[in-house]
């Protein structure tokens, strides 16, 4: 090769990339991890961005990511790397004889090796009104930002194309609000990937989400009113209103550049095993190239033929030999997952197993007992098992009859142990098939020193997108480290591989709205979860979807189901809300009369500065709180993760010492934050001077009145622990105290795990931190109008709705045995 | 004639994944319990370690946690799971046409003085 001496290049040659894509950069990545200082590497990308995780653009049309999540490499990585980017700047022609390109902008860029990594065009049907604005194609960040764009205007919208990308172009504008429809060419949706009885499946579950699926439909023309699109018309007649029309019929190789240049090009770039093309100089990757006369539109190939390439660029040739691929629909709420060869040809059987009631349909096809194709919808959890089996032709007659439960049962009843089933997977079974990272990756990423799942996820990626391989990465590290996983943040319990954050974020991100919900998409391993799971699931979805979410009464401790506090004899404790430690005669005397009529054993005044009354019984329970309603009093919380009390002392009404209107702020505290379900429980003090009588430096949240003001103090523990208060910060208005404690309490209820009460949040996250984003008045002002809105659905005494008569069951007996009149009569 | 099955209503009484209770005078109280997948089992309503009511704990699978101190029951067996030891005991239940009936005998069995029949 007549590489040109470059003293600035160190005498490296220069390699150039056309194309800032996942193959583009993939293939540099792969170089850079083998010989980093071989090449001088230049990238040309198109898109004026840097490289990003395309097959990630469906979270974004559904908002459940934004683009900073789905950036591959930023700036820095370039810089980094010592690689010039020139995006925005698209190559126009390649000029083999002098070996250089030539950009849009006539700039010239000289190469020892070039690849071309031109990706794939979008294959738009030529019917009528095809370039009509409001057309577009679902390819890059530009489409999806003309389709939010269309999206946030309403409407209708018609997607063409029911396969992959369009039905997730479809799912994202059904969330974003327009009404969808999509339109069909074959009977079947994904035909290419699922067979008739799972496609069925998956048009039942889009029509019950609301769109409208039409297989079988044929384009005839895009139809325009005012310059603009407004319809579609199918060959049949039919026309649907549109005001976006998204094309997602397929793809091409797109191979313009290599074809002007002369290099063979069939349907796409024509390259042998090492990825290189007809020019010797010149490789290509990705979806521009055809392979052995297959080309692919999915993106585990292509890190495959990156690996290739980068094996033969850096002298220690491989090959690329084809790939198997799977697929997995990117629908959150859907699980599909399909590979290999189902059509039910010659020889094959099939082994299929159904669940109607849960919507499972598995179905594996076995041909001279080794697994060929696979297609599972619903449950797709031993999918990287099915594949794995697939792409080496393992002989599977000893684990035939139990294939179709899985791997754990196959393998000899190693159910319990879901870590089992991840050491059998083989060194190169895909694990993260967002970015491409095989087991034997992510192992030597462990061993190399990412002890945790953070490190696991900024060294080689695995679990940095979507997220739901998360458990496998946790089962990586638990085999690989054996019993030294570091600080491996704590699973929420033995249920699932997910720690308490994980979930929470996941809830928001993938909408999920329900416990069983909840348990499906994260891959709980126990049918319905545990005494643990369970209150803690309840509480984040509470949280998550004010005044949405119904409250799961089966999932919660029995005092929060009996709004009572249960004893050791299986009695309760019945504790009436005093507002800010204030009573009066005719609460006292309601309490009274109460205590006798239920027979309180006990009658004991809290801590909290009120009145408990104990051994009243499960089925006189409606009763006594419909007693103590009439006297106006409501349920006081004192058995909820809730707002417990707000301690006062008397303040300047009384006090010779009191600054302000200590109680009287209290009682407005308590009237603001009362109902609040927490992740635990929540203990507020209102004390009128630094004397501190209410112990406001003991409670979650303390307020301690000062001439100038107020000062805010939280984190305080009185129980086994005892911790007192950090100061947050000092405000000068009753006001700017409440709103101030509204975005405390928010933010804790948003952010702490169930069961964790502030002050060991607060050592946890670091006082420094709250500080600081309590310190921003916008967050402020947002936390608290969060705080409010909940507040809206969370005000109600649910004393009175049992005494109303509303769950007569949680209290009644469902019958009665008396022996001596046993025998109903006949 | 007396029954040897001892009828104590329809199954929808109960929501899966609760439990409602059967008081049996001059004896123990009963735990009636239904799971999520629909399953119906009884048990004495006390548990093995502190006699909780066993009725008011989560239900999940075919195990109840007991609301005072967490030990988790199974509603098959009485027995007490993991590192914890005891039993209570149960109550044979049969399904017939939509309706829960507890073995006679059995619900008798734990009565302080027996009755004449």
């Amino acid at each position: 090769m007549n590489a040109p001496q470059n003293f600035d290049r160190g005498g490296r040659e220069r390699l150039v990339v056309i194309g800032n894509g996942m193959a583009g950069c993939r293939a540099v990545e792969e170089i850079l991890a083998r010989d980093p200082g071989r090449y001088d590497i230049t990238i040309f990308g198109a898109e004026p961005r840097v490289n990003y995780n395309r097959i990630m653009l469906s979270p974004v049309l559904a908002g459940e990511k934004q683009f900073e999540d789905i950036v591959i490499n930023p700036a820095e990585w370039y810089a980094g790397s010592g690689i010039t980017l020139i995006s925005g700047d698209p190559v126009e022609r390649i000029d083999r004889k002098m070996q250089s390109v030539i950009a849009a902008s006539g700039r010239v860029e000289p190469y020892d090796r070039l690849i071309i990594a031109t990706g794939s065009d979008p294959f738009i049907i030529p019917v009528p009104g095809k370039d009509l604005p409001g057309v577009v194609t679902f390819r890059d960040l530009d489409d999806v930002n003309k389709m939010l764009a269309a999206a946030d205007a309403g409407g209708d919208a018609v997607v063409i194309g029911g396969g992959l990308l369009g039905l997730e172009a479809a799912h994202g504008l059904s969330l974003r609000g327009m009404k969808v429809t999509v339109v069909h060419l074959m009977p079947t949706l994904m035909e290419r990937q699922l067979d008739e009885a799972a496609g069925w499946l998956l048009k039942e579950e889009l029509e019950r989400r609301g769109q409208t699926i039409l297989t079988g439909a044929d384009t005839e023309a895009i139809l325009e009113r005012d310059g603009h699109v407004a319809g579609v018309r199918l060959k049949d007649g039919r026309e649907i209103p549109a005001d976006l029309v998204v094309m997602a019929v397929g793809i091409r190789p797109s191979t313009l550049l290599a074809k002007a240049a002369g290099i063979e090009v069939e349907r796409g770039i024509v390259v042998d095993d090492h990825m290189v093309t007809s020019d010797p100089a010149i490789l290509a990757v990705g979806e521009c190239v055809q392979h052995r006369g297959t080309c692919y539109g999915l993106v585990a190939p292509l890190w495959e033929m990156c690996r290739a390439l980068a094996d033969f660029l850096c002298e220690s040739p491989t090959g690329y030999s084809g790939s198997v691929t799977s697929t997995k629909l990117k629908v959150s709420g859907i699980d599909l997952f399909s590979a290999g060869d189902f059509s039910g040809s010659d020889g094959s059987e099939d082994i299929v197993m159904r669940d109607a009631a849960r919507g499972i349909y598995k179905r594996v096809v076995v041909r001279d007992n080794r697994v060929i194709g696979a297609v599972l919808y619903g449950d797709t959890g031993e999918g990287s098992w099915y594949f794995d089996l697939l792409k080496k032709g393992e002989d599977i007659s000893d684990v035939r009859e139990a294939l179709i439960f899985g791997q754990a049962f196959a393998m000899g009843g190693a159910l319990a142990d879901p870590n089992t089933a991840v050491a059998a997977l083989s060194d190169d079974a895909e694990i993260c098939g967002c970015n491409g990272v095989s087991k034997g990756q992510v192992v030597a990423c462990i061993e190399g020193g990412a002890h945790s799942l953070d490190a696991v996820r900024s060294t080689c990626k695995a679990s940095a997108s979507c997220g739901s391989c998360t458990g496998l990465v946790e089962s990586l590290l638990a085999l690989t480290l054996g019993s030294e996983v570091k600080s491996g943040p704590k699973t929420m319990c033995k249920c699932t591989s997910f720690t308490h954050d994980d979930v929470r974020r996941l809830i928001l991100e993938k909408q999920l709205r329900a416990i069983p919900q909840v348990m499906q998409e994260l891959h709980w391993t126990t049918p319905d979860g545990c005494a643990s799971c369970r209150p803690a699931l309840n509480y984040y979805l509470l949280c998550a979807w004010p005044g949405e979410y119904e409250d799961d009464q089966k999932s919660r401790f029995v005092n929060e189901r009996l709004h009572a506090n249960i004893q050791k004899d299986g009695t309760y404790s019945v504790v009436p809300r005093m507002w800010g430690g204030l009573t009066n005669p005719k609460e006292l005397r309601a309490i009274a009369d109460a205590a006798e009529k239920y027979g309180a054993r006990t009658v004991k005044v809290t801590g909290g500065q009120r009145i408990d009354l104990f051994g009243i019984h499960k089925e006189d329970l409606p009763a006594i709180w419909a007693d103590l309603n009439a006297a106006g009093m409501v349920s006081g919380h004192a058995y909820g993760k809730a707002l417990r009390t707000v301690k006062t002392c008397v303040g300047s009404e009384w006090c010779r010492f009191g600054t302000q209107d200590s109680t009287g702020l209290g009682v407005k505290i308590e009237h603001a934050t009362w109902g609040s379900w927490m992740p635990h429980k929540f203990k507020i003090a209102v004390s009128g001077c630094p004397r501190n009588c209410a112990e406001a430096t003991i409670k979650d949240f303390g307020v301690i009145c000062v001439d100038s003001g107020y000062e805010l103090h939280v984190g305080g523990n009185g129980g086994i622990h005892l911790r007192g208060t950090d100061l947050l910060c000092k405000v000068e208005t009753e006001e700017q105290a409440m709103e101030m404690c509204g975005a405390f309490i928010q933010l804790y209820r948003e952010e702490a795990h169930y069961l964790e009460r502030t002050a060991p949040w607060i050592e946890r996250v670091g006082i420094e931190s709250l500080r600081q984003r309590l310190a921003d008045v916008e967050e402020v002002r947002k936390l608290a109008a969060r705080f409010r809105l909940s507040q809206k659905y969370s005000q109600h005494d649910p004393w009175a709705e049992r005494a109303g008569g509303k769950r007569a069951d949680l209290h009644a007996h469902i019958a009665q045995v008396r022996p001596l009149q046993m025998e109903p009569a006949e | 004639m007396i029954g040897k099955w001892l009828d104590i209503g329809p199954v929808t009484q109960i929501e899966p994944g609760t439990a409602r209770t059967l008081p049996v005078e001059g004896g123990e109280e009963i735990a009636v319990f239904r799971t999520m997948n629909g399953d119906c089992y009884a048990l004495v309503n006390k548990c093995p370690h502190k006699q909780g009511p066993l009725s008011q704990g989560i239900v999940h699978g075919a195990v109840v946690t007991c609301p005072l101190h967490n030990w988790n029951i199974s509603l098959m067996t009485g027995e007490a799971l993991g590192d914890d030891k005891g039993c209570v005991p149960t109550i044979p239940l049969k399904m017939d046409g939509g309706r829960i009936f507890l073995l006679r005998e059995a619900v008798l069995a734990r009565q302080a003085a027996p009755q004449a029949a």
